[in-house]
């Protein structure tokens, strides 16, 4: 952990390199650009350049990093919900309806850009079922929840392999990349950047009653947390924001599960500065990966939910290793 | 002044009753010992009276409030409880953990400020945790943990305090320093605090008043020099018990042959 001190500098290290990432993407790809020629193209978005620039590369870095801080924000969302460092914002299913809804979508040839909208009412159907069913009558219940939700999952994986088993051989590609995450398609609707903006408010305004609900329902009651609707919000600002984010990209692994785990050991625990800080990172960790996954094999383009897995495991697994060494 | 009343309260506990119409009043600078045998339902009560469950029948008032109908953020200013099991899961440092003690009396944007920081290095000093400020609470110990959680229930500053078996996981001296600790909040503060124990000796050296939970819903509530006696005690955990005259009072050994 970096000394209190030093986290607010941290903060500001990486909004900085957050706006750095994305200039870095636009300048990489199948066509790389020099620092003269970026600057070139970059002020007159007429030319071939500039309308790469313009027209495909910064809006695939901007909707990079919004999904990455949205899946990063729900991540540490779920953890708290789920009283687990374990927890990712796909485990109680979200991503699963969305996926689902927007498979159908393709087999029936639904213009591309009302798929987005197709994953939010399946993730809204996820979520809804979820939450009708783990509700019951007694007390917030966190194991509950997480049955239902992990059932819930398994459901929505198995419709998911009979669409694709009946799937016609030509768009199963298609099909594929967008289930293991992809940005090449992806459109950043204007208000999904108010849904980031609105939850990453909100979320900060409760940051410190997160604290004290990841010490346990009883424990924050006593704290004079209603926890009840508190846990409720929780579960339903995460739900949002990885719906959002499914629709943009289809389900990118890991960002949600090891940005916050990271940042966990650099920050600390305190959601006042972890939030901002795993939103930020979240941002840049999807940019710099999808800039490799554009880059790695080009001009073939990677799905860049292969190579965020690709550097999520082994980190994880280090992390893992680290900790047990240092007897947590 | 701050009243915790219970009114003809009925908890019962996996259909074992707890108590029937307990009524009892939590007065300034009284501190209460629960007293029973295992598994008879201290806990349960204990929660009850926090309003973290609700009674089969009666109430628990607060402020002449039922505190069922309170939002808890103003229980939680009124009333603290020290938990039986504490588990940390979330790495943070045995500061960050004792100023949670402040959650209740801040708004959302509000940070803690120099005084709540203040507050809470006095109480980790009070528990005896003092060079831990930094470190993280995983890695505390069973005791320590203990402490820390107590330590934050005093940064809450409640003015009724319930103590579900303070002493566990103590060793002698740690013991003595939060029981001392829990009587001067009570005594110099005018707080007042319900404390269930293992202890008959520490519920005779620390408490003015007792209840005692004989199950079946049986219960005695009054002054703790009245209710602690032999014969009590005897009914109280069906085994023969001595009495001792020390010099800070009666104390109670069991007893029968050996």
């Amino acid at each position: 952990m970096i000394p209190i001190t030093l986290r607010r500098s941290l903060l500001l290290f990486l909004l900085l390199l957050s706006v750095s990432s994305i200039f870095f993407a636009s300048a990489s790809g199948s066509v790389s650009l020099g620092w003269s020629e970026w600057l070139a193209a970059i002020q007159d978005s007429g030319s071939r350049h500039g309308e790469l620039i313009w027209r495909l590369r910064l809006p695939r870095a901007m909707a990079a990093w919004v999904v990455g801080s949205m899946l990063a924000m729900s991540g540490c969302l779920m953890q708290v919900l789920l009283r687990n460092p374990l927890a990712d914002p796909y485990v109680l299913g979200v991503s699963g309806g969305a996926a689902f809804a927007t498979l159908i979508g393709m087999v029936f040839g639904i213009a591309v850009s009302f798929l987005p909208w197709l994953a939010i009412l399946g993730a809204l159907v996820s979520i809804l079922i979820v939450f009708g069913l783990a509700r019951g009558t007694g007390p917030w219940s966190g194991t509950r929840l997480l049955l239902t939700g992990v059932v819930t999952a398994s459901g929505w994986a198995a419709l998911i392999s009979l669409v694709l088993s009946l799937s016609p051989d030509n768009s199963l590609r298609g099909m594929l990349f967008w289930l293991m995450g992809d940005l090449s398609y992806a459109v950043l609707p204007l208000w999904s950047l108010a849904v980031l903006g609105g939850s990453f408010i909100l979320t900060l305004g409760l940051a410190r009653s997160l604290n004290v609900l990841a010490m346990g329902e009883t424990t924050a009651r006593l704290l004079g947390e209603p926890t009840r609707q508190m846990l409720w919000l929780v579960y339903l600002l995460a739900s949002v924001l990885t719906a959002t984010a499914v629709s943009i990209a289809g389900s990118i692994g890991f960002v949600g599960l090891i940005v916050p785990h990271l940042m966990r050991l650099l920050v600390g625990s305190d959601h006042r500065i972890l939030i901002p800080a795993a939103t930020l990172f979240g941002g840049l960790f999807l940019v710099l990966s999808d800039t490799l996954a554009r880059t790695l094999l080009s001009p073939q383009q990677l799905p860049v939910g292969v190579i965020t897995a690709l550097l999520g495991v082994p980190l994880f697994l280090l992390l893992l290793n680290r900790a047990r060494l240092k007897g947590v | 002044m701050t009243d915790l009343v219970c009114q003809s309260l009925d908890v019962s506990i996996a259909g074992k009753k707890v108590c029937s119409r307990l009524d009892l009043k939590l007065a300034p600078a009284q501190s209460w010992g629960m007293l029973g045998p295992n598994g008879i339902g201290k806990t349960t009560l204990l929660k009850c009276m926090a309003g973290l469950s609700e009674p089969d029948s009666g109430s628990v008032l607060l402020e002449n409030q039922s505190i069922s109908k309170l939002p808890r953020r103003t229980v939680a200013r009124l009333l603290g409880m020290l938990q039986q099991h504490t588990v940390y899961i979330f790495d943070a440092s045995v500061l960050e953990t004792a100023m949670t003690g402040r959650h209740p009396h801040l708004g959302h944007w509000e940070r803690e400020g120099a005084l709540d920081k203040q507050k809470s290095l006095d109480a980790i000093r009070a528990v005896d945790l003092e060079g831990f400020e930094s470190r993280s609470v995983t890695g505390l110990s069973g005791g320590e943990a203990r402490r820390l959680a107590f330590a934050s229930l005093i940064v809450q500053e409640p003015a009724i305090l319930l103590l579900d078996e303070p002493t566990n996981h103590l060793d002698m001296k740690h013991q003595v320093r939060i029981m001392n600790h829990v009587g001067e909040q009570v005594t110099n503060m005018q707080r007042s605090a319900m404390i269930a124990l293992h202890d008959v000796n520490l519920a005779a050296r620390y408490c003015s008043h007792i209840l005692m939970l004989f199950g079946d819903g049986d219960w005695q509530a009054g002054p703790a020099e009245e209710l602690l006696n032999r014969k009590n005690l005897e009914r109280l955990y069906q085994c023969p018990v001595e009495s001792v005259l020390t010099s800070t009072g009666k104390r109670f050994l069991p007893g029968g042959q050996s």
